[in-house]
């Protein structure tokens, strides 16, 4: 063995990918792919694809197709694309397709064991990043690269200098994984991670469920991660080892690894936070927003649409109405998820309070198709972006918060803070 | 590569994929169709007085948000001729390189550049030229396989030339 500097667990996973012994921040390199994931944007790779002009794809169980954009299609031209897509992932012998009725593309990744640590995994969507939460090397790319990997397994990829985010402390009632990225958002800035990779740990990280680091990986993208790692542990290992689809290892930076910087948080006092319109790093304290008059809540989506985020809304929820003015939306991230739910009594509860269940897929929070907002309306959601004209009129107001901050806002019909109805 | 020269049109810090090219019209795949919906939600007289051949000057991270590749190609097949930006968001980077869209990182060009200024860009030796003030600035040219890569076309002539298809 030859001595070798210190590397990142970056540097570690693209050498690996890339056939060499080391590889540094900075460096371009041409990495093979491990899992190459799409949605209903592959209908765009397919037309590139075609363009390249190859017969067959690399090799087909590397690729993973997942509806769940527009599901099911909201018109004749998102029928068309899904079906065209259902002929090809058949004449090319794709078998990792789930149609209509499966979840949300990054959910099922890390649910049917995609995901995992040490791979490099990419799909065409930004927040493909919420693979990181396992230790994989997951980035969202475009739609005409994805047609280069189906045609040679292969991507050039600039190897990202790596940001370490260390958060300490215990959290407190009432505040979540959501609270913590949203407020490391506000810190470092929409644009504080473009292009680089991004690190978590400490005992606030690790203490987390493999959801909730979902939920940090998934929407640290919003600070411009290439990739978001939590640091693969003892819950990755437990919940990866029965369900990985291929192969995975356990790696880690070496303890001298180089870092673009250090950033240290401690969560021990942090009150629940929202983005406000219209950048995600434009974060207040929810002691700043409460009171906002608010038309439209909705829990769900690949940030915080898992089984604990509905159970935690159902908390806040239970026994209480939603208010008359407020149109709260439910979207679980999965079917599976919708079935665990339903069986645990959540659904029937958040059913109970006024709620209207939308099927898993992106729904509201793509502004495409459902959940859409009026000029002049102002929603509360617990999903990943509040750009203008996201959920549907540019002259719509969103505010990002965590799904019990969005469940405490439905009763009250205004931004409202959830601590008071988690007590006891 | 050729020199481009081209009329500025100007844009703020973080103009988002939503903004250029909105969530609703995704599901249109076709190339030539998607520069009717450029930044329709937010700038919706730019389709109608901007012309094939101007440029795009913008500040800081430019294309952040979603990794719709139509923000990029909306920009490309509307005509326009490069994208110059203080910082890019990494997948309209990448993206944009990988259509052939030229672009480039020059920090501080909204200093420099008011709207319908004539600009020229010289991508490989890092120089812009401000025709209207006569000033010019150097910047840092963005690494040798990424210029190749825009000048090949993007990365579907580049693969077809790699797997001996063209």
């Amino acid at each position: 063995m030859g001595m070798t500097s210190p590397l990142t667990l970056t540097e570690k996973i693209l050498a690996k990918k890339a056939g060499k012994d080391e590889v540094r921040a900075g460096e371009i390199v041409s990495a093979k792919v491990d899992v190459a994931m799409s949605h209903e944007n592959a209908r765009m790779v397919k037309k590139s694809f075609e363009k390249i002009g190859v017969e067959k794809v690399w090799d087909p169980d590397r690729i993973v197709i997942i509806f769940d954009h527009r599901v099911p299609a909201e018109s004749e031209r998102t029928a068309l694309g899904q079906k065209e897509l259902r002929e090809f992932v058949k004449a090319q012998g794709i078998k990792n397709f789930y149609d209509i009725n499966v979840g949300v593309c990054h959910q099922v990744l890390v649910e049917e064991g995609f995901s995992r640590p040490g791979i490099l995994l990419v799909g065409t969507d930004s927040h493909t990043t919420t693979g990181g939460a396992l230790g994989a090397f997951a980035t969202g790319i475009g739609a005409t690269e994805m047609a280069a990997v189906w045609a040679t397994g292969e991507l050039w990829l600039c190897v990202p200098e790596t940001l370490k985010i260390v958060v300490n402390g215990k959290l407190p009632k009432g505040v979540y994984a959501k609270d913590i990225v949203l407020k490391v958002i506000g810190t470092i800035g929409a644009d504080g991670a473009d292009y680089k990779a991004m690190e978590y740990s400490g005992e606030a990280i690790s203490g987390l469920s493999v959801a909730s680091r979902m939920v940090i990986s998934n929407l640290s993208m919003e600070a411009g991660a290439k990739v978001a790692f939590v640091v693969p542990d003892k819950v990755t290992e437990d919940y990866v080892k029965d369900r990985a689809k291929g192969p995975y290892e356990m790696l880690a930076s070496d303890p001298d690894a180089r870092y673009a910087s250090e950033h240290t948080f401690d969560v021990s006092d942090l009150e629940p936070q929202l983005a406000c319109p219209h950048q995600v790093d434009n974060v207040k304290g929810i002691s700043e927003v409460a009171g906002k008059k608010i038309d439209q809540a909705v829990i769900g989506s690949c940030t915080n649409g898992r089984l604990e985020d509905l159970r935690e809304a159902a908390r806040v929820l239970k026994g209480r109405k939603v208010d008359p003015g407020v149109r709260l939306l439910v979207v679980p991230a999965s079917w599976k998820i919708f079935k665990e739910a339903l069986s645990e009594g959540i659904i029937e509860t958040l059913v109970d309070t006024g709620a209207v269940l939308v099927n898993a897929g992106c729904g509201p929070c793509l502004g495409a198709h459902q959940g859409c907002l009026a000029p002049g309306e102002v929603a509360v959601t617990s999903t990943n972006r509040n750009f203008q004209g996201r959920m549907g009129s540019a002259e719509a107001f969103l505010y990002l918060a965590s799904p019990a901050t969005v469940a405490a806002s439905a009763i009250e019909g205004k931004i409202a803070d959830p601590r008071r109805y988690l007590e006891a | 590569m050729e020199l481009i020269k081209g009329r500025a049109w100007i844009f703020p810090d973080d103009v988002n994929t939503d903004v250029i090219y909105p969530g609703r019209y995704m599901s249109i795949t076709d190339a030539e169709e998607t520069p009717k919906y450029l930044f329709e939600t937010v700038y919706p007289d730019f389709r109608s007085k901007a012309k094939p051949g101007d440029i795009i000057v913008a500040g800081k991270y430019f294309g952040c948000g979603s990794s719709r590749e139509q923000a990029a190609t909306a920009i490309r097949y509307f005509g326009i001729a490069c994208v110059v930006a203080y910082s890019f968001a990494r997948i309209f980077y990448r993206n944009a390189i990988n259509l052939g869209l030229p672009i480039a990182v020059v920090p501080g060009i909204r200093e420099h550049v008011e709207e319908g200024d004539e600009i020229t860009v010289d991508l490989a030796q890092g120089k812009l030229k401000n025709l209207t003030t006569g000033k010019g600035l150097s910047f840092e040219p963005l690494p040798r396989f990424i210029l190749d890569l825009i000048n090949q076309g993007g990365l579907i002539p580049a693969t077809r030339k790699k797997l001996g298809l063209g």
